[in-house]
Parts: structure tokens; sequence; C-alpha cells
């Protein structure tokens, strides 16, 4: 298995990003007390699908709801807002996060890439997308968004993975519809190899 | 396969794309100008009287812009869910509702009301309110029994020996609720060579579907449009316009994409209609977002069971009598039916010589029931297949010979009304799973390898898998394009695309030339069915079947009125309409619906059948005069019970150190008649396989039944399988023989599919353990090492729903 992006390093990743949203918080609450009260939203800019994007952000504020009420991209979903499903999973520096639970603020220096961002520039989709065309991979669909985003993380950094990496690596993305098999199968073919 | 152009064959459905880029929309995915957002109170005791609410505090917050109570929404006569309630009987269960400018107000001014309860006696596992002295999960009794001649609650109780006796495993011999029976089960009983009698347990779970039952709704023009997460499109209205109080053409209903449902979502429930009732009184729209945790307390989840079975075998391994009683846990709100359901599947899938089924369904005051992926049927595949190998055992019979000495086949009469079948080929089925499987290379191998022992389990499942008299409806414009109208639902099967192919192999269409209208009531859609009990299949190729041949009768009269001759001197080529002697005289396609147009009347949807339904015919008054209307009724002859039946086998590598087990191997065998769509069918086969593992080894409530508090309301609490916990690569094929009640052969897949899996597992893990029945769902690890070292169990003998 590809130890980039492993689990754990997914895991760390999560860790991380709580760190530094604690720390920005913590200054934000702080900066938030020299003004008058009911006033602690602020206007921030973001890098998403690299675009950079204007927004009200208040303090504790999950990137999944920026993304999703207030800059309109609803492919992000929201499964369980408690970091389990995956279905708000977003690629962040390269790394997928759950953006239920990172906080907005701490990523004003990094670039965010959703569902929406990851079909090219002239609209193809990515081959992450097609392959999941192509498998007949989702059922429901509302995890697929989650499911995107993180075999296209997989393959940045893992073109040729074995079906047991990818596994490994989409294992923090929950499907009730049990359509595992399929998107295994969709990743496998994205990456040009046989399922 | 398939001699069809289309039926039989795969293609890409419509609405993937959308899936895959983020495109596709979801209940709460739609905002619209001036809406507000509404949260929940919902009780925090299990079973209560509210006494008083003093809204005041919260009223005069900033942002705050309405309450509404159980007094603003009609009231429901116990057991059945309300919209809310002053008598919750369920730790979630909503009382009331705030909607504020932002979802953050509206949970602040939450902490601000006060609620006075009066707490009543509640209970967590049915065996508990059924002796003597235990509690009743609602004032008006402990059991209530949904039946046509009548429902109603009773009180039932049974003696503490009574209790006893049945956790021990003997045959119970306290009050039932009902009871139907065929054949001579004592006779049966004294007959057979080998009899035996085996307690069980199903506990509940939850549903889960991935997207919680949000719903959004506005009034405009006398019309109330909610936005939905609905399983089924049409079959939702009367439902949704009843709990809204209004008509159905007052109702539109937007349900593009849901989230899953697995018999969640059905019907309208009642929180779909909070927030119609909450925009109405407050004049602004209103989203309702239900949390994870919300779906957990007040979503939907399959009905537990506690029971017990007597089986008799003849030597030769025919079962010659099934009796069986079960107590089903059908929560506070009475939904049920389970129980029956699996006594008709031991009838159907085991076709047992005589048979005797009671059932007790108990109220709890736990999460609200509801049909879960064969709902009665995959908790007794669960119970049955370790039965199976263990008579097989006793009999030098081989597994899957058992099966096939048992299985359901063309001449079969099933259920106790001994109903012939439509078609059944479970015999093949298990043929081709044990061919695919290695089955007798396998069975002979060696099983221990130090800690590790190899079990091979093998699991049918049935549900039915048909319904009949819905309607179709179709179109085509003069620019030659076939418009499909269809109301079956979204909630991912893709039937709804699969079965509109239907009407465009009829007539000789391109795929490419079709367009799907569904999604939204304002799409003219027709009355159909449920998108639930596996019934999509077969109901809705034949809906769009007598649309399309309606069609083509109508293109035929048209031809023969304009060019001469008799309609039957025509024929057709997915373009043009000609002569069957000439075909250089014809019309295109495009010119037969503009003259459909012209002539007016049936041909173009100015007229219609009487027997459609309402709904029906409101989308062909809409429609009428667009092209020529194909409409019908599914009026085809049908008799017998449509089944769907699936087989399975697994091997699975056990640890008896630490009681976890590996799935090394699955198989699913479909048959369900002639494959309509094959990358459909391979989805729901490998999707249930998933869900029958989940059910196997995972998913269970657990409640405190101190408190009455749910223990599981996340996720991983509940034990949704993940990647991690199924096998990397599920093997599945069909039987692929045609059933003669359907025009294309073919019948519904989605819950037996789901069923074979957790019966195979059960078998396996029997299997594996020397044939040791835990008579339970799920196994856990800590069971198989309980076992294994020969300690007790935790939990009491059939205890339910517990840690």
């Amino acid at each position: 298995m590809n130890p980039q992006l492993s689990r754990r390093r997914f895991i760390k990743a999560v860790i991380a990003s709580s760190v530094a949203a604690a720390s920005s918080s913590g200054i934000h609450s702080a900066l938030a007390q020299d003004r008058p009260r009911g006033a602690v939203e602020r206007l921030i800019s973001l890098n998403i699908n690299g675009q950079t994007r204007r927004v009200d952000v208040s303090p504790q504020e999950t990137l999944a709801h920026t993304l999703r009420y207030k800059l309109g991209l609803t492919g992000t979903k929201i499964g369980c807002n408690r970091g389990e499903c995956g279905a708000c999973t977003v690629i962040i520096d390269g790394v997928t996060n759950y953006s239920c639970s990172t906080l907005t603020h701490s990523v004003r220096t990094r670039a965010v890439q959703t569902v929406e961002g990851v079909q090219s520039a002239d609209g193809s989709l990515h081959p992450v997308q097609q392959a999941f065309i192509d498998e007949l991979s989702p059922q429901c669909g509302f995890c697929t968004p989650g499911q995107v985003m993180s075999a296209v993380a997989l393959l940045q950094e893992n073109p040729k993975p074995t079906r047991d990496e990818v596994r490994h690596a989409m294992a923090g993305n929950l499907c009730r519809c049990g359509a595992y098999d399929h998107y295994l199968n969709g990743v496998m073919r994205a990456s040009g190899q046989n399922s | 396969m398939s001699d069809y152009r289309l039926v039989g064959k795969d293609f890409t459905p419509p609405d993937v794309t959308g899936k895959v880029t983020g495109k596709a929309k979801y209940a709460e995915d739609f905002r619209v100008d001036g809406m507000v957002f509404a949260r929940m109170y919902t009780s925090p005791m299990a079973h209560a009287r509210v006494t008083n609410i003093d809204t005041s505090a919260a009223e005069a917050m900033d942002g705050v812009v309405g309450i509404l109570t159980a007094d603003d929404v009609p009231e429901v006569e116990a057991p059945n869910a309300a919209i809310l309630t002053n008598s919750p009987a369920y730790i979630g269960d909503p009382i009331l509702a705030v909607a504020a400018e932002t979802e953050q107000i509206a949970e602040n001014a939450m902490a601000a009301i006060k609620i006075d309860m009066e707490p009543l006696p509640f209970v967590t596992d049915p065996l508990d309110s059924l002796i003597e002295g235990g509690a009743n999960a609602r004032e008006e009794g402990n059991v209530y029994a949904r039946s046509q001649e009548g429902s109603g609650f009773r009180t039932i109780k049974w003696s503490k020996e009574q209790v006893d006796e049945f956790r021990a495993g003997k045959e119970p011999t306290g009050e039932f609720g009902s009871e139907w029976s065929y054949g001579d089960i004592d006779k049966a009983m004294a007959d057979a060579e080998l009899v035996f009698e085996e307690p069980f347990v199903t506990t509940g779970y939850a549903h889960m579907s991935m997207e919680p039952r949000t719903a959004m709704a506005y009034w405009e023009n006398g019309k109330c449009y909610v936005h939905g997460s609905a399983q089924s499109q049409s079959f939702w209205m009367p439902g949704l316009a009843r709990l809204l109080g209004v008509e159905v053409e007052e109702v539109v209903l937007i349900s593009e994409n849901t989230g899953g449902g697995f018999g969640s979502k059905i019907g309208a429930y009642p929180i779909a209609a909070l927030p119609g009732w909450f925009s109405k009184k407050i004049n602004r729209p209103v989203q309702l977002r239900v949390t994870r945790e919300q779906e957990y307390y007040m979503g939907s989840a399959r009905v537990g069971f506690q029971g017990w079975i007597r089986m008799g075998f003849a030597a030769d391994g025919s079962i010659l009598g099934s009796d069986v009683f079960i107590i089903e846990d059908i929560g506070a709100n009475a939904t049920g039916g389970d129980a029956s359901s699996a006594g008709g599947a031991i009838s159907l899938v085991y076709n047992a010589g005589a048979m005797r089924f009671r059932g007790l369904p108990v109220l709890t005051n736990t999460t609200p029931r509801g049909a879960q992926r064969g709902p009665g049927q995959n908790q007794i595949a669960a119970v049955m297949a370790p039965i199976m190998d263990k008579a097989a055992k006793q009999l030098s019979i081989d597994p899957v010979e058992i099966r096939k000495i048992n299985a359901t086949n063309n001449d079969s009469l099933v259920y106790s009304d001994r109903r012939t079948v439509t078609s059944a080929y479970m015999d093949e089925a298990l043929d081709k799973g044990a061919e695919m499987f290695d089955w007798e290379r396998r069975k002979n191998q060696p099983r221990k390898n130090g800690s590790k022992v190899r079990g091979l389990g093998i699991g049918q499942g049935y549900h039915s898998a048909g319904a009949t008299g819905f309607d179709g409806l179709i179109r085509i414009t003069p620019d030659g394009k076939l418009h499909v109208h269809t109301g079956v639902g979204n909630l991912g099967t893709y039937s709804y695309a699969s079965t509109s192919r239907a009407a465009a192999e009829v007539l000789n269409f391109d795929w490419e030339d079709c367009e799907i209208h569904r999604g939204n009531s304002e799409n003219n859609l027709p009355w159909n069915s449920y998108q639930a009990g596996s019934v999509s299949t077969f109901a809705h190729t034949r809906t769009n079947y007598v649309a399309a041949m309606d069609a083509l009768r109508k293109m035929k009269a048209i031809a023969a009125d304009t060019m001469g001759g008799e309609p039957d001197d025509y024929e057709i080529d997915g373009k043009r309409i000609f002569r069957s002697d000439n075909a250089a005289q014809g019309m295109s396609y495009g010119a037969i619906a503009a003259r459909a147009i012209q002539l007016g009347g049936e041909y173009s949807g100015q007229t219609y059948p009487d027997d459609i339904n309402a709904i029906t015919k409101r989308s062909v008054e809409n429609l009428a005069g667009t092209g020529l209307v194909g409409v019908a009724k599914d009026n085809l002859p049908q008799e017998g019970v449509i089944p769907g039946l699936a087989c399975a086998f697994v091997e699975i590598e056990m640890d008896l150190e630490t009681g976890k087990y590996e799935i090394l191997d699955y198989v699913g065998i479909a048959e369900c008649g002639s494959v309509l769509f094959p990358a459909g069918l391979a989805q729901q086969m490998k999707g249930g396989a998933v869900w029958g593992m989940g059910m196997a080894a995972l998913e269970r409530h657990v409640y405190d039944p101190q408190n009455g508090l749910p223990a599981n309301i996340g996720y991983h609490q509940c034990g949704i399988p993940s990647y991690l916990d199924v096998p990397s690569v599920t093997r599945t094929s069909a039987v692929d023989l045609p059933d003669p009640q359907n025009p294309f052969g073919a019948r519904g897949i989605g819950e037996p599919a789901m069923g074979c899996s957790v019966a195979a597992l059960t078998s396996a893990i029997s299997d594996a353990l020397d044939g040791h029945i835990f008579g339970r769902t799920p196994v856990s690890p800590d069971m198989v090492v309980n076992h294994v070292t020969g300690r007790d169990q935790s939990f009491l003998p059939l205890q339910t729903n517990n840690f």
C-alpha cells in the first residue's frame, strides 16, 4: 500500500487541520472581543477551485457550511456533519479532508478543491468521473461527490494503486447503497488498470 | 441474453452524470428567496405527556420567525405518527419546531423554550413489556395489531414462567395476536424423521440513508411546493396531500434525486409535511434540515424479531412442517407486518408442506419502525439458513441439495391461501451458484489453520417482486422524439430509467431519441407504483409496455387513416411507420405525431381511458395536443405470487481468538426472470450483499433500558459497513429465465439481493463453529469468543436492543 496516502495520513491531515482550526478560531475569538457585540463575522478570501471567493464567515463556521450555503457549491454533501461518512470530502492542498469538520477560517491560505472543480477547464469530465459513469458506480449518488474527491486525491499521489490500496484510501467514504465494488472498479478504470 | 435492442442491454441512466459532477440536486440543495430555517424540539423522554409549553422567551428573540406546535397540525390517533405531538412515545419524537432567519438562531431559541413534561412508563424490549407487571409503551396498550378486519390496541401479558420458558427456547404458550396456517402441522411433525426447535432474535437497526429526510416547502398560487427526500414520486402524492390537508392537485412534489430510502421513504412520512404547515403559518418558505442524529432518533428502522421455530424434516430432507412464533418489535408507531411476511417467506422459499404462523406485534418506546429492505423476509432468511444446514448435517444430505429438495419451482403453491407463482427457478439459481463458487471442491477443503477456521455458507432470499394496475404515459412529439413520463421515483436503483426503455423497445426507438420526464409532479407524471418492494421492474416494464402498445395502435390507425389500408397493414422501424408490402409508403414518427395533434381526440390526449388514475388524467389533460399520446392502465393478465429470488454462497475465515471473521469470497445469483439492465442488476446484487454483511455482523439498535436512550446515533455506532468490512470483489450472476407474466420476462430483485447475503453469512458462521446456531443477528465477535471459550453471553436469551 502506498505510504504516501494511507488512511493514517488522511487522519493525520484531519487532525492537523483541526489544530490549525483551533488556533485560528482562538485568534478570531480574541479579535471578536474588541468588536461590538454581534459583529463577529468577517469577510475573508478563500481559494476555491482556483478562484478567489470573498465570503462572510463566522468564527465557528465549517467549510461544508460555507461551501454549500454561502458559495452555492452544493455538490459537497452533508451526510452526518460529524466526521464519519465522508460525503463532504474536499481536497485541501492536495489532501482529502472532511469539510464538515474543518473550520473555514483554517483554510484561508490554502487551496480548496470541491467536486465542482475537478472537471477540466473545457468542461470535460475528470477520468474518475468518467470511470464512475462507465462502471455505474453511484446508486443514490449522495456519497458520490465525496467518493470522487477521495479517488481524485488518491490518483494524484498514487496513479497506479492496487485495488487494496484503493480500498484503504477510500475507507473514509461510506456508501449505504453498498456500491463499494462499483466504486473500486471505477477507480481502477480511471487509473488505466483492469479492475 | 435477450434478443431485444434495449431491454437486457447496459446503458447510462441520464442522472448519473449529475451525481459524479455534484450537479444532482437533493432536497437540501434547494434554497428560495425569503426562506427561513426550522429546527425541531424533540422529546428528551421515552414516553411522556407534554403539560405546558412556554415559548415566550424564544419568540422574543431577534430573528425568530415563528413556532409550530402540535396544536397547529392535524391531530393523529395513536399509535400513528403525527407531524408534532404532545404525547411523545420515544426519545426524539418531535414536539415543536422553531423557524428563524438562521439555523443558529433557531437552535438558540430552542434553548429558551420551556416545556413541562410528565414522564410515563416506557419499555425498550418487547419481552419486558409482555411480562406481567411490565410497562406498556402506550397508555392504550402494549400490542397493536393492524389487519384488514380491523386494527387496534390490546394489552397482552405473559406470566413470568411463560416468558422464562420462551427465553429457554421452548414453544411459547402465551397469548398471541394473529395466526394463520395451512396443512396439518401436528401430523407433519408426527410424521417427521427429524424435528427440532430453535429460538431466535434479529435486532432492529436504522435504515441510515445517506441523505437525511430534509424537506423544504412554500406556497405559491394556492399550491404547496415540497422539496422532499422521497423514495417514490407519484405514490407520495395522495399521502402528502392528506398530511397537508389539501387536495392532490394542490401539492407539487419535487424529488429528482433521493439519497437512499431502503423502505424508509416509500410513502409520504409526517415530518415531510412539517415545512408545509409551518410555511402556511408564517407565510415564508421553510426548510427543515434534518440532522444525522435526528435521522437516527426519528427516521426509520427495521422491525426486530424474538421468535421460536420448530421444523420437521422427512428422511429425504423435505420439509414436512414449519411452526413459527414471532414477537415483532414495532416501535411506538406500530409499523410492522414483518412477522407475517417472514412466515410467508418460509412458505415460499422452503416450500414447507404444512405451516403454522403465530405473531405478536409489541410496541416499544424506540425509534419508529418501517419497511426495510426485505421486511420480514430478510430477518427470517438469516434465521433459516443455519437451520437448513443443521438438518442437512443430521440427515447426511449436502447443504446445497437440501435446499434444492425444498426449492420453490413453477409448480409450487405458496402462502396460507396456497397461491401459484408466476415462475420460480431456485433450483437453477443454486446450481449456478454452486458452480461459480466451486462448491464441490471447497466443501472438501481443510478448514482449520491454527486459530483460524473457514466456514462455508449458503443463503436464499425472497421478496414478492411485482405489482399491477398502475398507469403508463408516453408521448411522441413532432420532432420525432419519444417522451416517457415516469412517476416511479429515484432512490438510486435506476429502475425509473430501465423500465422507461420498455416503451422505447416496443416502438423501436433509438435510446438517443428518448427523453424521460420525472422528478417533479408538475412534469405531468402518471400514477406509478411505490419505488419499493422490488416491484418497479415488473410493474413499470408493464405500464410502459401498455402505454407504448397504445401509442403503436394509434400510430397504425393514423397511418391507415392518412395513407389508406388497414392499421395492420403497417409496421414500424423506429423512425417511420410504413406499409408492410411497400416500405416506400410511410410517414416519419414526427409526421405521425403532427397528424395526431391535428386529429385530436384520443390521438393527442384530448380523451383518455376511463380507468386511469386521477393523477394520470390530469397529466394527460396538461399534455393534450402536444403529440401522439400513449396512455393506459396496466390491465395485463396477472395471477399468482411474483417472486424475486436470490441465492448466495460465501466463504469466511473466522479467527477463534478474536471472534472476527473475514469474507474471503462471495457469489450472489439473482433469479429475477429475464435481466432488464445487467449493470443495474449487478449493483443491486452487490449492494444487497453489503447490506446482508452489515446485518449479519454489525448493525443493531442499542438502548439504555434504564432511560430509554438510544446509544447509537452515528454511523459508526450503528455499524454501517465500510469498504473495509466487505470483500473488495463480490461476484454475481443471474439465472436469466423469462417470467411469463411480464412482457419482457422481468421481475424485481432489490430485496432478495440482501436476504441471500445475510443468510449465507449466518450459515457460514454456524459452519465455522461446527454447526453452532447463535439464532441471532448480528453475531458480534464477543459472542463468538464467549461461545468458543464456553462463557455465558453478556445478554439474556432472547434479549434485544441490548448492549
